[in-house]
């Protein structure tokens, strides 16, 4: 039996883009909020509302562009919540994080259990667009270049948001937001304003992940699909430090692993998939345990800004 | 003394034009107190308007007042003779306010350039080059030096400064507003400043300088404003400013201040150096210590203190001082030389060794790492004793001597705190300095360093810690007092050593002339 | 002022009370208010729907010490979660600390318990269900003691870790070889640990107050947990006190991790008696923000975990007899969290107020 067939090898690649995209916005997502000092620890329940009713619009629908555009929305929706509680409110964001991901947990749950009570109906394949002449490649080409418009879409986000932080003003008031928002406050700007934008951003590009899940990757919504991927996108976050490029490399580490333990499997090879979902972690943390230093966070990270205290 | 000729060169001609901001019987409450009591005061464009105050006479308030972090409970604030409210800090720079504060408000992360864009419209594009030209030309109209790409990070206090300063003449300010501006400067820098200070009114605009100093209140200003305890208790006009020479216009001023006539009592009456018996053993010794760890290296720190003696450190902030006071205390590691304490090495003990042998440190950072400001005073005055007899016993807490501990405290250091389970942070600076100079100097101890002991005090709690200083002294222990105020060192050491770029630059016995001496060591002349 | 400290100290501690208990009892009400409205939108009588909740959680035998059950293991995951929060650590990994400790209890007790005494069984399964939580601990504790690595970081890390790694010692190295089911071997039921005065209460639920007791006395009243309380509130300030922080804040994993590791025990000793592939409960993120919400006080942390435990067991029944999923208890749960967020929010703004 040869294990590295074309075939295998496509469903490889191919499903480290599906295990990574989500990963990836997660990641981006999560890393705009940290960079305004809004520790998102309810981006899980973000991916939940993003993958609920994106996958309920698409099904409605019968549009997976509506869907996707669902998808950013439920995030956003859930994201609104977290800018009302923690940015506006100043209330614990850790605590506010973990009951926005148990409140969406069990209200997309309950949601779908009173739209279609044990019905999983699926949605039919969302079309793909072929990149001329990259699609040709072989083996490469079908697994990558053969893709949902929204595979795309998430890989260009890491120059966008590169282009973002490094070159325009907003990039510079979301960095003041998180590091020293009374020297933002001082220049005239509101902080406020911007970690709101920046959650809300982070709801959209979380939710936009979720809606890949259910839409893309699963093609059904199953209650608590998400399954810690918005965990691991905070992982991703914290250790990529305010680069998005970073959180490209750690998505397509993970994706991999992912991808891996469902392709052997696939394929016949009999390894708990838990092993290999373990690999990306056991990596990290060697690295971390070699190679450790202090990672670098935003010095307002995780507190509410209230104007004139220091 | 600071030069007066810079006073006299630019004065405003013609008062006609209405002032750019005018206080009408301002008044700002916060629970509990007046803040600001009915304030009338004018800021007017090409005077230096000084605001003079202790702490806790309400000048911080009336800062935040002016640039829109604030707004009053009653009165009227006119701006260019028409009434309007400042009702956050973008509305302050339109109407061309800007505030430098005390601490830096530039982003440590960010370059300077990229701090001075910060504000524009988030759909532009940074112009780096463009706002790096135009912040070189600013920086040059006034005659300041300043690399725009440099991390904010990377620059000194100072540097800093100067940049905001930039900063706020590139946004059009004509109102600047400076918040204890030269409180962390080196003495050269704070001049430097002043210079700075003139140069701007020159140029028509307006500029607000809040100080405790008055030299720099005499030297630098125009108009001079004096709080207390929240009200404006008076004040020189520019025409009278003009006419008083450097000495009665002081004089003026700490009449307002105090109500006394004398600026400074015992000048240059010199601590007794013959208690000091230099024959006896030394008790505490360095000897060739080198501290790499820090920020600031240490090298070659050698000297002795006495039983009794005090030994002033003096430099200005950030040649080594703090990491001088922590490596004898044992927050940082010694690299190479050793530490003798009543004959007995200590350098390689633990700092709770270290405080059983009689070392105490009294921080200068009271409650970034002084207290655990959320925790009641009572246990704060325990913190280094945790464990210990009698307040616990196997390990476990005995309220009532906890409590009996703290009244003692209370009432032998005049702690001022509404109970003994009153939250540290919730104190004034002046009390939580007591409750760390009640538990350092409790039990027998050996060494006791003060690092800046009256920073940010008011009169009273100043006078009050230099009295302990002297009893701790008095009472058989070697005393390192670390200080930036020349004239305490002066009023209270027995010998003065100078450090500079974490080195010892010289030791000298506090006798006549020693002020110019140890002025020479800081600024490196005598290198 | 000085004679009158007693007296002021229990008016102030009745106040102290009374201002807890409208904290803790107003947003309750508003939690259910508002999930009575969502019950309404989906037709369901909000009345009926409590009543089967706490009927069955509360008010029924079997329910009632079903709910008292469940509380142990709750219960233990609440201390271990109180000694890190109170020492500034925020261990977030607890759910795999807690099935590390059940696991390796699952694979060694039954072994052992045909040769030694039940009581020896058992509290060799709970020693070593706490001492496999605290080794799975201990990883994040030196990153954070000695490289000064955010602990949230590597408690997330080892907690997806933990949960991957106990899932494949189930699967192949604890495996049952009698069941054609991935699970590891069962203790049989008379050899866990007791029942409760003749009902079926495990004696887990006086392990876990114990547990939890001993936590709030322990980070109130002794040197130790005033030292760990310093670490918390001020790291320089415990450097500049002299305490070794590094030492400390390896303690502060190893208890934590040793005490969600015995609840992981206590819930196999007490009710499960083996571990299933992929079994998961994920108490310790439910229960995170309870103990943050009780300000860390073990008193206030056991009437949130009843409550907790109430609903849940509850929701089952309700589920059954209304038709509303079990996942509601999780919409209500994440209200009752925010309302008690907005509460405490409100009476900080009126303390400020009053101040």
């Amino acid at each position: 039996m040869t294990l590295f067939t074309d075939t295998f090898l496509i469903a490889l690649i191919a499903g480290i883009a599906a295990a990574g995209v989500p990963l990836l916005l997660a990641g981006l997502g999560e890393q705009l909020s940290e960079k305004a000092g809004v520790l998102n620890v309810g981006i899980e329940g973000m991916m939940l509302g993003g993958a609920y009713l994106g996958f309920y619009i698409a099904w409605a629908t019968e549009s997976t562009g509506l869907g996707f555009l669902g998808g950013i929305l439920g995030g956003m929706l859930v994201a609104s919540l977290m800018v009302l509680f923690c940015v506006r409110m100043g209330l614990n964001q850790i605590v506010i994080g973990i009951a926005l991901t148990l409140g969406a947990e069990g209200a997309t749950a309950l949601l779908h259990h009173v739209q279609f009570s044990r019905l999983y109906p699926r949605l039919s394949d969302v079309a793909t667009w072929r990149i001329p002449g990259l699609a040709d490649i072989p083996i490469i080409g079908p697994a990558l270049f053969d893709r949902e418009p929204v595979v795309y879409l998430a890989v260009a986000l890491v120059p966008i948001l590169v282009y973002v932080y490094r070159r325009t003003h907003l990039g510079l008031a979301v960095q003041a937001a998180g590091d020293k928002p009374a020297a933002l406050d001082s220049a005239g700007q509101s902080v406020l304003a911007i970690r709101s934008f920046a959650v809300l951003g982070c709801g959209a590009m979380v939710g936009l992940g979720g809606a890949f899940m259910s839409i893309v990757g699963a093609g059904v919504f199953v209650p608590f699909m998400t399954h810690g991927n918005g965990f691991i996108g905070i992982v991703l976050a914290m250790l990529a430090r305010g680069r998005p490029l970073w959180v490209l490399f750690g998505a397509v580490l993970f994706g991999a692993c992912l991808s891996a333990a469902t392709a052997l499997q696939v394929a016949g090879v009999d390894i708990p998939t838990d092993v290999v979902q373990m690999l990306p972690f056991v990596a990290v943390m060697l690295v971390l345990l070699i190679a450790g230093r202090n990672a670098k966070l935003p010095a307002a990270l995780g507190a509410a800004y209230v104007r004139g205290e220091r | 003394m600071l030069d007066a000729q810079t006073r006299a060169t630019a004065r405003p001609s013609g008062t006609e034009a209405p002032p750019i901001v005018a206080f009408e019987g301002v008044t700002k409450r916060y629970p509990g107190i007046i803040a600001n009591d009915s304030i009338d005061m004018e800021f007017r464009a090409g005077e230096v308007h000084v605001l003079l105050g202790e702490n806790g006479a309400g000048k911080s308030t009336l800062v935040s007042m002016l640039s829109g972090l604030q707004q009053p409970d009653g009165g009227r604030i006119l701006i260019d003779g028409v009434e309007r409210p400042i009702g956050s800090p973008s509305e302050a720079l339109e109407i061309g306010i800007s505030t430098v504060f005390q601490h830096s408000m530039l982003v440590p992360s960010l370059t300077l350039v990229e701090n001075a864009t910060l504000g524009r419209k988030w759909w532009q594009k940074p112009d780096r080059a463009g706002t790096a030209e135009a912040m070189k030309a600013a920086a040059e109209r006034i005659g300041v030096n300043l690399d725009p790409m440099a991390v904010t990070g990377d620059l000194s206090l100072g540097e800093r400064q100067q940049a905001e300063i930039t900063r706020a003449l590139m946004r059009g300010a004509r109102f600047l507003i400076l918040d204890e501006a030269t409180a962390m400067l080196t003495p050269n820098d704070a001049a430097r400043l002043g210079e700075l200070m003139r140069r701007l009114a020159a140029e028509g605009m307006a500029v607000v300088f809040i100080t405790h100093k008055l030299n720099e209140a005499v030297a630098y200003g125009d108009r001079i404003s004096v709080l207390r305890l929240g009200k404006k208790v008076g004040g020189l006009a520019p025409d009278a400013l003009k006419t008083l020479d450097p000495q009665e216009a002081t004089n003026e001023v700490v009449r307002l201040m105090f109500g006394t006539r004398d600026a400074s009592g015992a000048e240059e009456a010199h601590p007794d150096s013959t208690t000091v018996d230099r024959a006896a053993k030394p008790t505490l010794e360095l000897l060739a210590v080198y501290a790499e760890a820090g920020r600031v290296p240490l090298q070659n720190i050698e000297f002795k203190v006495w039983p009794g003696e005090i030994l002033g450190i003096a430099g200005i902030d950030g040649n080594g001082q703090k990491q001088l006071a922590e490596t004898i205390s044992g927050q940082a590691p010694v690299s190479d030389g050793r530490i003798v304490l009543d004959g007995a090495y200590i350098d390689r003990m633990t700092i709770g060794q270290r405080r059983e042998k009689g070392v105490r440190y009294v921080t200068d950072d009271r409650l970034g790492e002084g207290t655990v400001g959320t925790f009641p005073m009572s246990i704060n005055l325990l913190l280094k004793e945790i464990g210990q007899a009698p307040y616990w016993r196997g390990g476990l807490e005995q309220p009532e001597a906890i409590r009996e501990n703290a009244r003692r405290k209370v009432t032998d250091f005049d702690i001022r705190t509404p109970s003994i389970d009153t939250p540290v942070g919730k104190l004034s600076g002046g009390n939580i300095q007591k409750v760390l100079l009640a538990r350092e100097l409790a039990g027998s101890s050996r060494v006791v360093i003060f690092e800046k002991p009256t920073y940010g005090l008011d009169l009273a709690n100043i006078a009050a810690t230099q009295m302990r200083i002297r009893e701790a002294a008095k009472s058989g222990a070697a005393v390192i007092l670390i200080s930036t105020e020349l004239d305490e060192l002066l009023a209270l050491s027995h010998r003065i050593a100078v450090m500079d770029q974490g080195r010892i630059a010289g030791i000298v016995e506090n006798e006549d002339g020693a002020r110019h001496t140890i002025g020479a060591l800081m600024s490196g002349a005598a290198k | 002022m000085t004679d009158t400290v007693q007296t002021t100290d229990a008016g102030q501690r009745l106040r102290a009370i009374g201002g807890v208990l409208m904290m803790s009892l107003g947003p309750v009400l508003m939690a259910f208010l508002l999930s009575g409205v969502i019950l309404l939108i989906l037709k369901v009588n909000p009345f009926s729907y409590y009543g089967y909740v706490f009927g069955r959680g509360l008010l029924s035998p079997t329910g009632v010490q079903a709910t008292l059950t469940r509380m142990g293991p709750l219960l233990l995951i609440a201390a271990a979660l109180i000694v890190a929060f109170r020492a500034g650590i925020w261990n977030l990994g607890g759910d795999a600390q807690f099935l590390v400790g059940a696991v390796f209890c699952a694979a060694a007790t039954p072994l052992m318990a045909p040769h030694v005494p039940i009581w020896l069984g058992l509290l060799a399964g709970a020693a070593i269900s706490a001492i496999f939580g605290a080794l799975w601990a201990l990883v994040p504790a030196f990153l954070r003691a000695y490289q000064g690595l955010n602990e949230i970081i590597t408690t997330l890390m080892m907690n997806f870790l933990g949960i991957s790694l106990a899932s494949v010692l189930v699967k192949l190295v604890f495996l049952d070889p009698a069941t054609t089911v991935p699970q590891t071997r069962t203790l049989a039921v008379e050899d866990r640990l007791p029942t409760l005065f003749g009902t079926t209460i495990s004696s887990g639920l006086i392990i876990g107050l114990v547990a939890i007791l001993a936590v709030h006395f322990m980070m109130t009243r002794t040197a130790f947990g005033l030292r760990l309380r310093v670490v918390g509130g001020n790291a320089s300030a415990a450097v500049h006190a002299g305490l070794a922080v590094p030492l400390l804040t390896i303690a502060v994993f190893a208890i934590s991790g040793g005490l969600a590791g015995l609840s992981g025990g206590v819930a196999i000793l007490g009710q499960y008696g083996n571990v299933r592939a992929d079994w998961n409960p994920a108490y310790s993120l439910s229960i995170v923000p309870l103990v943050f919400l009780a300000r860390f006080n073990g008193f206030a942390a056991i009437g949130f975990v009843g409550l907790f435990s109430i609903l849940s067991i509850g929701a089952e029944s309700a589920a059954r007899r209304t038709g509303v999923p079990n996942y509601f208890t999780l919409v209500t749960i994440g209200i009752l969290l925010v309302m008690l967020a907005v509460s405490e929010y409100y009476s900080a703004k009126r303390q400020k107020a009053g101040a």
